[in-house]
């Protein structure tokens, strides 16, 4: 099972500045082992943002991605108290979502 | 002829001037990395783990570690991780956080703490001694370091780790002095501090754990240490070990009243 995100919604006027972080490996696919064998790729591959259910933001995402990934994006006519959710979805099938409350 | 050589002495200003300007800019440039990079620590993901694991029952006793002593009474963990490390009197020895929390693992949860300080940093159960250092350090961000020296083996504790921070030796002939026992060196662009004097608010004993961009871990200070002692290229030493809890008290009081910054972001 995933570990949780941190998601902070900021309300400033009619807009929200959302940041997340994700914990994730974003293991590339390029690396080798100790052994010399190639470890395979695990990947964020898909993530979609929703406020107060409406989806705002979708995705696609590689193994150019840092690993732990910081995602920040702003939230237009959100106010105090929307509700914003974040989904991520892996290249392995995994999946994980998390819901803030703007303030 | 006069003209010229003025000419040429106003280039050299130029080219000094410029290369100044160049340097300032690298550093200051690495900051603003940083200062960019710290609004996401990745901490802040190791710290909710770490909160998780403190109430979560875990372990052959299925226990959680609520009733853990940090050196406050038990369960009491704000302003703990300033204090340490200092002497339990249940276990007749001095402590650091970490092996305190072996200690915990396995009085409370029937954790096998000797298994565990023999597993690999980034592995099975030191994974989740990290995640819970993580929390506990930033239950006492901002606070002032104040390690007690009261006990005769804390004062045991700082001498014997002085005399290993000065102590030379592998194929380098190197000590941790080497590199932390002078002001305003560096290597390459990262600033040492001078540990041998008390560093200031948030540099040295007082940034760790730390998270570390480049290689995406978190890293509690046995693992800094045991990596200080890698550098060196002096054997491990071993996790919780009297060495590495004897340095900890030699930084630790070093750093009175120095505010920890806890967990920090390394490059």
């Amino acid at each position: 099972m995933a570990d949780p995100m941190r998601i902070r919604a900021q309300v400033a006027g009619d807009k929200a500045t959302v940041r997340v972080l994700m914990a994730h490996e974003m293991e590339s696919g390029q690396r080798k082992d100790a052994a010399g064998k190639l470890v395979p790729a695990w990947h964020i591959a898909e993530v979609t943002a929703t406020h107060n259910g409406k989806p705002v933001l979708t995705a696609e995402w590689g193994p150019a991605v840092s690993k732990n990934p910081f995602l920040q994006f702003v939230v237009k006519g959100a106010k105090a108290g929307d509700k914003i959710a974040v989904t991520w979805k892996d290249n392995k099938g995994d999946t994980r979502t998390d819901e803030a409350t703007a303030s | 002829m006069r003209t010229t050589s003025i000419i040429s002495i106003v280039a050299i200003g130029c080219l000094a001037a410029t290369a100044a300007v160049a340097q300032k800019s690298a550093v200051q440039s690495i900051e603003d990395y940083r200062a960019m990079l710290a609004d996401g620590n990745p901490s802040e993901l190791f710290e909710a783990k770490g909160e998780d694991l403190w109430k979560q029952k875990r372990g052959p006793r299925n226990a959680s570690l609520e009733a853990c002593d940090l050196g406050k009474g038990p369960g009491v963990y704000k302003g703990a991780f300033v204090e340490l490390p200092r002497y339990f009197a249940d276990t007749g020895r001095v402590q650091d956080l970490e092996s305190r929390l072996l200690t915990c693992m396995q009085n409370l949860q029937g954790f096998n703490a000797d298994e565990i300080a023999k597993t690999a940093f980034g592995r099975g159960e030191q994974v989740n001694v990290t995640a819970l250092a993580t929390w506990l350090s930033a239950e006492s961000k901002g606070m002032k370091f104040n390690l007690s020296q009261a006990h005769p083996q804390e004062k045991i504790a700082y001498e014997v780790g002085k005399r290993l921070f000065f102590q030379r030796g592998g194929p380098h002939d190197f000590s941790c002095a080497s590199c932390h026992g002078q002001d305003n060196t560096r290597i390459r662009l990262q600033d040492l501090p001078n540990l041998t004097k008390n560093p200031g608010d948030g540099i040295g004993f007082a940034a760790w754990p730390a998270y570390r961009v480049s290689n995406g871990q978190m890293w509690g200070m046995q693992q800094r240490l045991n990596d200080c002692y890698r550098q060196q290229r002096f054997p491990y030493p071993g996790f919780g070990s009297d060495v590495t809890i004897a340095m900890g008290v030699y930084l630790g009081v070093n750093s009175a009243g120095s505010k920890s910054i806890a967990p920090a972001l390394k490059r």
